[in-house]
């Protein structure tokens, strides 16, 4: 029994000894951040670790916010080097990033994401427009009076008398992911612009002009902001919850498989899940425009959006690699038009942002404040 | 009149009463048995179709499609000046090596595009396998070999079956013409299916016919290590402590009615214990099998104390009087006599334990150990993912062929599972003692 001590203490020991180690350097660039960059960037680190003497990263999927505040936590080895984002920075992260020191941050654009409304291929694809998704999905549209009342749409047909007479049916990515926040940016903000009510509301500052806008449109007085913005937002951000919309959490390959299933029902996901399984799944058109590699990447595909990852100037020099890791991504056989990247499904971005870009990696050159 | 006094010499009959009942009350019984087979049919027909789900789709991950080539080891380009430096060979440029072959196949190939889609037949990891040769046998350079190299995930779909040949060209990850490459090599017997030693020796991979879990079963282990090498004497110690030695007072109530209730406390709460304990308070670092093996402990703690002290609850006190009676201390009566006897109990609620801590992911989530890790950790230290956490990451990610991966990652933590759950039965049934 003495004996059986003595080897637990001694083993404990030895974890105590090795951990304060560790705690004092590391020889691995750590990145966390979005899932939908997560794909990118592990392909870029795996290609790193094999082509040079460094390690290979670790790269953490804790998604774009998650990501954010880790990395706006400090400097120094315990905190990551580099995080992935499916959206610009805040001006809020950044002053939480300068509070705690985070003073030097390189900004780089990866390339573009497209979110596509895909449906199995045994089906003609829905010829939709933002106001069409806003219509199908929103907790609450206009009635005809133009008031605000709860969605009664119950089949595509009633959004729009063009579209088939099949139940409306979306799987789609639950609130906390970035792909949820740009679908919602993107397709339901564009829809609910087309009302001019919601416009006004979403430009304006003044603080009657508003009030008059919500009791016109029947939203009660508690959801009042001193900016319309916000309280458009609140308006077409709001996805029902009657049944309709249905959270398919943030495993993509399972929306694909339950497509597959349910010819009717619609799954809002990345544009590289298409990419990987186009014979069984097409994207339904949105506002003229089928999701091709090529119509996101002119810009003329209206819902995608730009993804981007911060790097630590200040831990340059103190991890070994990082900008090794930047120079590898920013390489043209990584981002570039043909680069490995554009074979996993992003979309690369025209020549001259990514020479900018490049620039700005190579230099280390630190981003203004927003 | 006669109809009355019939009813009335019924009903002085009381086991007429019980016959007319009987029918009723068997058939109540058969209701009632048969319930409870269909219960029990209908819970073998759920694992049943799991397993048989699992196993439909995992199966064909545990072979690997090569593709057999005469590579030869052209020094021109591997170590032109002859210096025989490794540092010169790691440089040089083994896609070429790795290409002639295909070009030699293959000659009437030609134009950019072309080129580049019949070189994608071939894994991007198959140059570094010629590199590992080169660099474990130096002698290989400059001369010809029969090399089994790795082909791509597609072309490995494609030799499964799991890519649909008559869909239309566009939509399909594979075109015609790569098919007819493919079939051509195959009918010259040149692809091979083998036995996928890389699925489990390599580490993680974005490139699925590279990917393994070894790197997920080394972190497995490690964060198992851990937790056993604290929680069974820690939960030993409390269990004989609580039984044995204390009080019996309103404290110890307490402290039993809490082990009691941590035992019930969703597990991603220990994971933001450890996050703010160990990560932010004490300095550990993230995604180390070390801090998950802490988290773990905390989690099976409550199912190990409570294990055990069952165990020497079951030993009888006649043992603990008959020790005391000839003169032992209580600490002898303890450790020679009352632990020995409840230690396959204990044993058996430890293992138990384990096979909760090794597939659990919640709590790991938050200490930063779901991440892409490739190189296999080589201590408790290094950053790791575990098996759960393994078959999480590649249930979501967009290629086709880490469906077949997951699956047959599933399968290996299914059979470490079952396994120590198999050790926990038979260590009861072999060691069990009943007074």
């Amino acid at each position: 029994m003495l004996n059986k001590t003595l080897v637990i203490s001694a083993l404990s020991a030895v974890l105590v000894s090795g951990t304060t180690q560790a705690a004092a350097a590391r020889d691995y660039v750590s990145i966390v951040g979005s899932s939908t960059v997560y794909p990118f960037a592990t392909v870029v680190a795996e290609q790193f670790g094999r082509t040079t003497q460094f390690k290979t990263p670790k790269v953490e999927s804790t998604g774009s916010g998650g990501g954010l505040k880790l990395f706006c936590a400090g400097v120094g080895v315990e905190h990551p080097d580099i995080t992935n984002s499916s959206r610009r920075i805040k001006q809020s992260e950044q002053q939480q990033c300068a509070e705690n020191g985070v003073r030097d941050v390189i900004e780089v654009k990866v390339g573009y994401d497209g979110i596509v409304l895909g449906q199995s291929k045994r089906t003609t694809p829905l010829n939709l427009t933002r106001k069409d998704i806003f219509l199908a999905l929103a907790k609450q549209v206009p009635g005809e009076d133009g008031r605000l009342i709860d969605n009664p749409h119950r089949t595509w047909n009633d959004v729009n008398p063009d579209l088939p007479s099949t139940k409306i049916e979306v799987l789609g990515p639950p609130p906390t992911s970035g792909t949820r926040d740009a679908f919602v940016e993107l397709a339901m903000e564009g829809g609910a612009k087309t009302y001019a009510d919601l416009k006004t509301l979403r430009g304006s500052k003044d603080e009657a002009e508003i009030k008059g806008l919500m009791k016109k449109l029947g939203i009660p007085e508690s959801a009042f902001n001193k900016k319309g913005k916000k309280v458009f937002q609140a308006v077409s951000h709001a996805i029902r919850e009657d049944g309709t919309f249905i959270e398919a959490g943030e495993n993509d390959n399972l929306i694909v498989q339950k497509l597959e299933a349910n010819p009717n029902a619609v799954g809002i996901f990345g544009f590289s899940f298409l990419d990987q399984n186009a014979d069984r799944i097409h994207g339904a058109i949105v506002d003229g425009e089928a999701p091709t590699f090529e119509a996101i990447a002119d810009g003329t595909y209206p819902v995608s959006r730009p993804l981007y990852f911060y790097a630590k100037k200040a831990h340059v020099g103190a991890v070994p690699g990082i900008a090794e890791y930047l120079a590898e991504f920013t390489s043209e056989k990584a981002f570039g038009e043909e680069g490995y990247l554009s074979e996993k499904g992003l979309i690369p971005m025209p020549e001259a942002e990514r020479n900018q870009f490049r620039d700005d990696a190579r230099s280390l050159t630190p981003m203004g404040a927003l | 009149m006669t109809e009355t006094t019939q009813a009335n010499n019924n009903r002085g009959r009381s086991i007429d009463i019980v016959n007319a009942s009987l029918k009723r009350r068997y058939a109540r019984e058969r209701r009632f048995r048969y319930l409870g087979l269909s219960a029990v049919i209908l819970g073998l027909l759920f694992v049943g179709t799991l397993f048989v789900d699992i196993i439909s789709k995992g199966y064909s991950a545990f072979v690997q499609t090569h593709i057999v080539l005469d590579v030869y080891f052209d020094p021109e380009v591997i170590d032109p000046d002859g210096t025989a430096d490794p540092a010169v060979i790691a440089r040089a440029d083994f896609r070429q090596i790795a290409r002639q072959p295909l070009r030699e196949l293959f000659p009437e190939v030609s134009g950019r595009r072309d080129k580049r889609a019949l070189y994608k037949i071939l894994s991007s990891g198959a140059p570094y396998q010629l590199l590992d040769m080169v660099q474990a046998d130096p002698s290989l350079i400059g001369t010809r070999q029969t090399v089994e190299l790795i082909a791509d995930d597609d072309i490995d779909m494609l030799a499964k079956g799991h890519i649909d040949r008559t869909a239309p060209p566009a939509d399909r990850r594979v075109n015609d013409k790569v098919i007819g490459w493919v079939d051509k090599l195959e009918s010259q017997g040149l692809i091979r299916k083998n036995f996928n030693t890389a699925f489990f020796t390599n580490g993680d991979s974005r490139e699925p016919e590279l990917a393994g879990i070894g790197g997920a079963v080394a972190g497995s282990f490690y964060t198992l290590l851990v937790t056993l090498s604290l929680s069974f004497p820690i939960g030993v110690a409390a269990a004989i402590y609580l039984e044995e030695f204390a009080p019996k007072n309103r404290w110890t109530d307490i402290i039993e009615v809490n082990i009691n209730n941590l035992a019930a406390v969703p597990s991603i709460v220990f994971g933001l214990l450890g996050l703010a304990m160990f990560i932010n308070l004490f300095g550990l670092p993230r995604s180390a099998p070390l801090v998950g093996g802490l988290v773990l402990t905390l989690m099976t703690l409550p199912t190990i104390i409570i294990a055990s002290r069952a165990a020497l609850k079951s030993v009888p006190p006649s043992i603990r009087e008959a020790a005391l009676g000839v003169g032992a201390s209580r600490m002898q009566t303890v450790f020679h006599h009352v632990l020995p006897l409840a230690m396959p109990g204990m044993l058996t609620g430890t293992i138990i334990g384990m096979a909760q801590a090794l597939g659990e992911t919640a709590p790991l989530l938050m200490i930063g150990m779901v991440a892409f890790i490739v190189d296999v950790p080589g201590g408790p230290l290094d950053p790791s993912t575990v098996l759960p956490v393994q078959v999480f990451l590649w249930a979501d990610s967009p290629e086709r062929a880490f469906v077949e991966r997951t699956s047959a990652a599933i399968m290996v933590l299914l059979a470490f599972l079952v396994a120590m759950n198999a050790i926990a039965v038979i260590m009861r049934r072999r060691f069990e003692r009943r007074w």
